[in-house]
């Protein structure tokens, strides 16, 4: 930073240094979600007794960027009366927001782009932007099946993210801190010794249920993927989408699924800790590859869950969200702040 | 001095885009100004220092009850050559509205002092989002108490207007019904020989 705050003064090196560091968390974040899809593919393909992508490069390893620049050559196509304009931003605003959370989720204590003390608090107002981007392109394509589809990702999107803002409501209230870096830390001690059982899956787990399976609808992905049920609506609210803009539409989506995973590890799975004490040694230190590990672990169930369940219906859905999740989470915070004030607190 | 100027940026924006609110004509797009309104009046309070009061703007308006505004206006069918009609006509009444409002907020503004001895007891150690939620759940727990039973009245009249008699002829699912199902009850498999008759009744009294 010194050296680049000498070489263009100190405003514009202050500048340059941020914006480097957000092209150094991208850039990484991009190439990660390029794989996911590429796992998603043989991780299906294996679980349906296929093959999977395995044509281009060893073992199919480059097939990402094979599906990057047919992406990026097909022609766009823009329907008549779309309304231009929201047509062309709402792609931007859904991959600008999934972006911009990524400023605040701390990868290791050190590893953190901005660290802020109302972290969730950050992350909870800008995820609930992204709505826009889904419902304005639902909108603008001048569809009906778009329409359709831009209508129930909305309604379902917001009704799961009570039942997910409840669920992190318990979380703060067991750590007192809206800091993600210091819930993660709240979570090394504990009665349980500072391994896998002190972490806040354990004493919180219907909440810890509820956020996991909120994530997975919050996301859209299957089996809550109502929004593009291809055998309802076609694609739902993508579906008048072509080329880069699609491909943007797809970013936006497993870079959601990460985060989601990311978040759930942070806030229940004790982020960087490792699973361990920290009498094991080295196998008990803290580490970010603890992270990565935990966050594929959960993108795995993303995947297995597509390939496992079928879809739900819609009613069923919006059921599941409000008469059931809701309920749940404001009983367990009833409970959990009986047991706070209780003799019997462990935190 | 950066400060000044992003103030004087944001304030530029904010006023554009609230005018923009009434004068554009599609309405989806008058919601979409609002939103850019919130959010940059959300910016603003941000500059003040008033983190948990900006996001928490962004949370509720922004996320949640604009977005609803948007569902209802992209489901109306309002025909947007005709929505200026009757400008004239409704435009004194409106100015009327408009000066009453306007002095209104002038009037609280200037007529009794603005609480600001509090605003020197901040202390800067407690983060912001403690601080306020101290200070509503102790000196202020009563009107928050009022105000939250007032806004459960409100989602109650909600669903006792939209509430309709059960009509008897109308179809309904059980759902519990529905989820407590299992494959027994949807499949029977039988044993067929050749040639013989299957009373189709037959699996079903098992």
């Amino acid at each position: 930073m010194e050296i680049l705050q000498n070489l263009l003064g100190v405003g514009l090196g202050y500048f340059a240094w941020y914006l480097l560091n957000a092209i150094g968390l991208i850039i990484p974040l991009v190439v990660f979600v390029a794989y996911l899809t590429f796992a998603e593919r043989k991780i299906l393909a294996y679980m349906h007794g296929r093959l999977g992508a395995n044509r281009v490069g060893p073992k199919g390893l480059l097939q990402p960027f094979a599906d990057l620049l047919k992406f990026i050559f097909k022609e766009l196509i823009m329907p008549t009366r779309a309304n231009k304009w929201i047509f062309n931003i709402s792609p931007v605003i859904l991959l600008f927001c999934a972006l911009l959370v990524w400023a605040v989720v701390p990868l290791s204590p050190q590893i953190i782009f901005t660290h802020v003390n109302a972290g969730v608090l950050y992350v909870l107002a800008v995820s609930s932007l992204g709505v826009y981007g889904i419902v304005l392109a639902g909108w603008s394509g001048n569809s009906k099946y778009s329409f359709l589809g831009g209508i129930r990702a909305s309604a379902q999107m917001i009704s799961y993210e009570l039942a997910m803002g409840f669920s992190i409501i318990g979380v703060l209230m067991v750590s007192g801190s809206l800091d993600l870096v210091e819930i993660v830390k709240i979570q090394s001690i504990g009665k349980m010794g500072g391994g896998l059982l002190s972490w806040n899956w354990l004493p919180l787990f219907p909440l810890f249920l509820v956020y996991l399976i909120s994530g997975v609808a919050e996301t859209n992905r299957a089996p809550f993927d109502v929004c593009e049920g291809e055998s309802e609506i076609v694609a739902g609210f993508f579906v008048e989408y072509s080329g880069t803009k699609f491909a943007l539409f797809m970013l936006a989506e497993y870079l959601n699924m990460v985060l989601v995973s990311a978040l759930t590890v942070l806030m229940f799975l004790g982020g960087w800790l490792s699973p361990f004490p920290m009498s094991f040694g080295f196998i008990g230190k803290s580490s970010i590859l603890w992270l990565i590990i935990k966050v594929c672990f959960l993108l795995f169930g993303f995947i297995w869950y597509r390939a496992s369940f079928p879809r739900y219906r819609y009613d069923q859905i919006m059921r599941l969200g409000w008469k059931v999740f809701l309920p749940v989470t404001l009983v367990w915070i009833f409970i959990l702040g009986a047991w706070i004030i209780s003799p019997l607190n462990i935190w | 001095m950066i400060t000044n100027l992003l103030f004087y940026i944001f304030a530029t924006i904010l006023i554009s885009s609230a005018i923009c609110v009434i004068v554009v004509k599609n309405p989806v797009h008058s919601v979409l100004y609002l939103v850019l309104t919130f959010v940059t009046s959300s910016c603003l309070w941000m500059m003040l220092k008033a983190e948990f009061l900006s996001l928490a703007l962004i949370v509720i308006y922004v996320g949640a009850v604009m977005v609803l505004f948007l569902f209802v206006v992209m489901m109306l069918d309002i025909d947007s050559e005709n929505i200026k009609e009757g400008f004239f006509a409704n435009l004194p009444l409106a100015i009327t509205v408009g000066v009453i409002v306007l002095g209104e907020i002038i009037i609280a503004l200037y007529g009794r002092p603005i609480i600001t001895e509090n605003i020197n007891n901040i202390n800067q150690n407690i983060s912001n989002a403690n601080q306020l939620g101290f200070e509503l759940y102790t000196h202020y727990s009563y009107p928050v108490e009022l105000a939250s039973i007032i806004l459960l009245l409100g989602l109650v009249i909600a669903v006792a207007l939209t509430l309709q008699k059960t009509d008897k002829k109308a179809k309904y699912q059980n759902i519990n019904k529905q989820v407590m199902v299992n494959s027994k009850d949807r499949l029977v498999l039988l044993d067929i020989k050749n040639n013989t008759a299957v009373d189709i009744n037959d699996g079903a009294n098992k």
